[in-house]
């Protein structure tokens, strides 16, 4: 851990929260994104995939829009170290998973018409 | 005249000579109060001081204030219960009443009181520990006591007004639904707890943004306090829970509410979701309230042990990894729920891995005080004391996370000794033990110790008499919230002796309300500021904390900083240089938190009563305060060097 | 760890430093803002689990397959998705300091965001209007929770902007409203994010 015995230094003090993006990164998100939602759109509406196959696509471009727009929107990457942000992230996102899955699993043999 | 007659008679409570005098004592004290503030003109003194502080110091006074009475609450209801199964067949309360109680009892100890109580040593102790001079967002911070406080009042009010929830202190549907419930009771519960439980949820982001951001330079997370880790590991474990909390019991007023379809028994409702829900909050949320209790176990075993504290490192990454196990315990609470071998087998594993960093932080304060030259002041009493209680209560917990087992014990006796062994033994001897060991910090003098042993003694030797018998009960058979027994169960004598146990807990108690009282009029002063030679940042200033607490950043470069620092200093180290005052930037005083907790109240009223022309105003009221709020930029103001020399000073005649 | 400095109103050093002084205040409420947005996110999760336990549970009330019209759902996720890319380029004006490109931009974002609410509220009024209730079944609890829920964040954010807007206009580009710019344009992004997954989960996995 980055320590500064003085804690006074200036250039020290978070900055992190500036966003360092740019129109760039922005269009890129914002076309990727685009991409990422017409894809599951024409694939399962037109039924070119279905069933299993449907739902993993449809899952798969949503995690990837979500990275997408945690990197080109959120600025996820550029936080400095240490990474508070994103570890609040991973931890949260495990409890979320903990919930949904969880949930489902412990349901299955409780379901009610 | 007779519709004003009928809706009276709803609206308030009637028919119980209890309520009837809990009617007259509210109005009672109410008058006392406004009369004693008018008279001596001290409404402006308790706006000022009290209801608008953003000071850290005070906001944990209220909290601990209220934490107490709600205590006396919880501890009456307790004791009703008891005096109710005192022997066979009693009539002392009729079986509607003893729902209401052991409902209320339940939720007032842990979220009401429990709670607060921990929220009231968090704010005392941690800016203090960590050497900063408020929490990251002081104004929230009172928001969120405000908040609590509300949600408490809130919750209270159904004892006088409208009737009390009856339908146990989780709620489960469908007994809560409106099929079965149609009364206001459980919609006091829903409000009461989504209100305060906001707060809790703001409490535990200010935390961890305040240890993580605000410590004193030098103090890297590895060389902060134990009680701080801990605080840390339970906002953590709070930001994660309460959230599930809001959800869960939103589902069931939009149930109760709009005639949804969440936990009904038809229109495809699954009254086991919300067990499910509920317990995936549930469980966190004792790990919650326990956490804070290792970390003051931790500082009061290595002051009072004059020892460093053993196994600092295992400690911290004990504290963490319980605080995420945590999340995947929740089923061992309905494993007679059915939802399968694998499922029941995986919960009760994860369940049993939690005892592993429990046991490895039993060990390290026994090895702590290994060696160490111990002296039995209270605060170390309360720890000595909780360590074979813990043990047991912890170890019948790992009876219990065997499933197959547990379809013995499920919802017996036995479950109920257990878990107040932990929350008895592990929460309540934890926050006591807090709350003897930074009294002095917070008031400025000492609570009498020969009291204190008193009510120790009582509550210890009461814990054991009340409790031990219900395990055995619970293996005889009985079954918890039975309102009376008959005498062909056998279960007489043992429930007897229970009664007399509670009753010494509620002597002990007694003793404790007579050593505050006796300390304030004998005023131990506390002119040192260290009367337990201590070890952390905090017994470093003059006690109480003047309000900006530090007068200048303390620098920090080992675990027990200010330990290290006197031993330094007695083996004839020079001083560190003081470095030169700065006008120190405060925090204004805020009205805001306190009026917009009151227009929670409000809309929480409404919406208990299905009153929407109180709820809208309500809402709109606390939509406003957040705006209002918003658009203020004047928020801070600069305590001027001459001043802050003028408090050191003093502080230090004090001494 | 950079220490941030130990202060009660944090990062202020004193007068010497003027404004600069509440420059990791800021950080520290940005801060604080993430770590709401996590529990936000626990939110979100919980009645996501609720609803797809539920979302079989149609207690022989319209199904998901009949009920959803894509059209009105697509168009909702493009205007969704096009705000959350302008509330991108207000943050960026912001950086250039460009005041009037920034409230520009935010009004470009709001007039989205509102459209999109607009289009949601048809969309329930219409189905209730075919007596497809939030009492109907507990699959239409669920739904009407969920996505009701994700629209009061979205509303609450619109009122929240066009606060935003007043003081951008009374104050100008400063430290504070830096930072709730910032703070707000998180806010959206998130939401767009909990839509996508609404959007995959409820809609298409609903009418696949």
């Amino acid at each position: 851990m980055a320590q500064h015995p003085t804690g006074h230094s200036h250039d020290a003090h978070g900055d992190s929260h500036e966003s360092h993006g740019s129109l760039k990164s922005y269009v890129i998100g914002f076309v990727l994104s685009l991409v990422l939602t017409i894809i599951p759109l024409v694939a399962v509406l037109n039924d070119i995939v279905e069933g299993t196959a449907a739902r993993v696509v449809l899952l798969v471009t949503a995690v990837l829009q979500f990275v997408v727009q945690l990197f080109f929107f959120m600025h996820l990457r550029e936080e400095k170290k240490p990474r508070w942000n994103l570890m609040a992230l991973i931890l949260g996102l495990v409890i979320v998973l903990t919930i949904v899955i969880g949930s489902i699993w412990i349901m299955t043999y409780n379901a009610v018409a | 005249m007779d519709k004003i007659k009928d809706f009276a008679s709803d609206f308030f409570v009637t028919g119980d000579p209890l309520i009837y005098g809990a009617d007259v004592a509210i109005v009672l004290v109410t008058v006392a109060i406004v009369a004693v503030l008018t008279y001596f003109k001290k409404w402006g003194w308790l706006w000022r001081e009290w209801l608008t502080t953003v000071d850290h110091k005070k906001i944990g006074i209220m909290y601990i204030l209220a934490a107490l009475l709600m205590l006396f609450r919880g501890g009456v209801d307790a004791l009703l219960m008891r005096t109710q199964l005192i022997m066979p067949n009693m009539d002392f309360l009729k079986p509607e009443h003893y729902n209401e109680i052991f409902t209320t009892h339940g939720v007032i100890m842990i979220l009401f009181m429990a709670m607060p109580l921990m929220f009231g040593l968090f704010n005392i102790a941690v800016p203090l520990q960590i050497g900063a001079r408020d929490v990251a967002f002081p104004v929230l911070n009172s928001l969120s006591f405000w908040l609590f406080f509300m949600g408490a009042m809130l919750f209270n009010l159904s004892f006088v007004i409208g009737g009390s929830p009856n339908g146990g202190w989780l709620a489960y549907p469908p007994l809560t639904e409106k099929m079965f419930s149609p009364g206001v009771g459980q919609d006091f519960y829903i409000w009461g707890i989504q209100i305060s439980g906001i707060g809790s949820l703001m409490t535990g982001i200010n935390f961890i943004v305040t240890i993580l951001k605000m410590r004193a330079p030098g103090m890297t997370l590895m060389k902060m306090p134990m009680f701080t880790w801990s605080v840390l590991a339970s906002s953590l474990t709070i930001i994660l829970a309460f959230p599930i909390l809001t959800v869960t019991l939103a589902l069931l007023f939009i149930d109760r509410f709009l005639g949804a379809h969440f936990f009904t028994l038809d229109g495809g409702g699954n009254p086991m979701m919300y067990i499910n829900l509920i317990w995936m909050w549930g469980h966190p949320e004792v790990y919650i309230v326990i956490l804070p209790a290792f970390g003051i176990f931790s500082e009061v075993v290595a002051t009072f042990s004059k020892k460093k504290l053993f196994g600092y490192t295992s400690m911290v990454f004990a504290l963490m990894s319980i605080s995420v196990v945590s999340f995947f315990t929740w089923a061992h609470h309905f494993f007679t729920m059915g939802s399968g071998a694998n499922v029941n087998a995986f919960f009760a594993i994860s369940t049993m891995i939690i005892a592993i960093p429990t046991g490895v932080k039993v060990f390290n304060w026994i090895l702590t005080m290994y060696k160490g030259k111990i002296s039995f002041k209270t605060p170390m009493l309360w720890t000595m004391g909780f360590i074979p209680c813990f043990v047991v209560g912890g170890m019948t917990g790992v009876l219990l996370s065997v499933a197959p087992a547990d379809f013995q014990f499920h919802n017996s006796y036995f479950l109920i000794a257990h878990f107040h062994q932990v929350l008895i033994g592990g929460v309540a001897f934890g926050y006591f033990a807090g709350l003897y060991y930074w009294w002095p910090k917070m008031f400025g003098f000492s609570l009498n110790e020969k009291l204190g042993k008193w009510a120790f003694w009582l509550w210890n030797i009461g814990f054991y008499v009340c409790f031990m018998p219900q395990y055995v009960l619970g293996l005889m058979g009985m079954t918890r919230r039975y309102s009376t027994y008959g005498w062909d169960t056998g279960w007489f004598g043992l429930n007897l002796v229970s009664t007399i146990g509670a009753f010494l807990m509620g002597a002990g108690f007694l003793f404790q309300v007579w050593q505050i009282l006796h300390s304030i009029k004998f005023m131990e002063k506390d002119t040192t500021g260290d009367p337990w030679d201590g070890r952390t940042l905090e017994w470093s200033i003059p006690s109480p904390a003047p309000m900006y607490n530090f007068a200048t950043d303390p620098q920090v470069r080992e675990v027990d900083d200010w330990w290290e620092e006197k031993q330094r200093l007695a083996s004839g180290g020079a001083p560190r240089p003081k470095p030169a005052l700065e006008p120190i930037h405060m925090p204004k005083n805020s009205g805001m938190p306190f009026i917009k907790a009151t227009f929670w109240f409000i809309a929480g009223f409404g919406f208990v009563f299905d009153w929407m022309w109180m709820a809208i105003p309500g809402l709109i009221g606390v939509a406003a305060c957040m705006l209002a709020h918003s658009f203020n930029y004047d928020t801070d103001y600069y305590i001027p060097v001459d001043e802050i020399e003028r408090t050191e000073a003093a502080a230090r005649r004090g001494v | 760890m950079a220490n941030q400095g130990n202060h009660a109103v944090a990062g202020a050093h004193g007068h010497d430093h003027g404004h600069g002084g509440h420059h990791d205040l800021e950080a520290l409420r940005q801060m604080g803002f993430w770590l709401f947005l996590i529990t936000d996110c626990i939110l979100f999760g919980t009645l996501f689990a609720t609803y797809i336990v539920l979302h079989n549970n149609t207690a022989g009330g319209p199904t998901a397959s009949e009920l959803f019209e894509m059209p009105g759902v697509i168009a909702e996720t493009f205007i969704l998705l096009t705000s959350s890319f302008t509330s991108g380029l207000a943050v960026l004006c912001m950086n250039r300091g460009s005041r009037k490109g920034l409230i520009g931009w935010l009004i470009v974002t709001a007039i989205l965001g509102a459209s999109f609410i607009g289009l949601e509220v048809s969309e329930f009024i219409k189905m209730v209007d075919e007596g497809a209730k939030i009492s109907t079944s507990a699959f239409l609890s669920g739904f009407f929770t969920l996505v009701g829920t994700h629209g009061l964040h979205v509303s609450v954010g619109l009122c929240w902007m066009v606060a935003l807007m007043i003081q951008l206009g009374k104050r100008g580009i400063t430290s504070v409203t830096k930072r709730k710019v910032n703070v707000i344009s998180l806010y959206w992004h998130f939401l767009d994010v909990v839509w996508i997954f609404v959007f995959t989960i409820v809609y298409m996995m609903g009418v696949m």
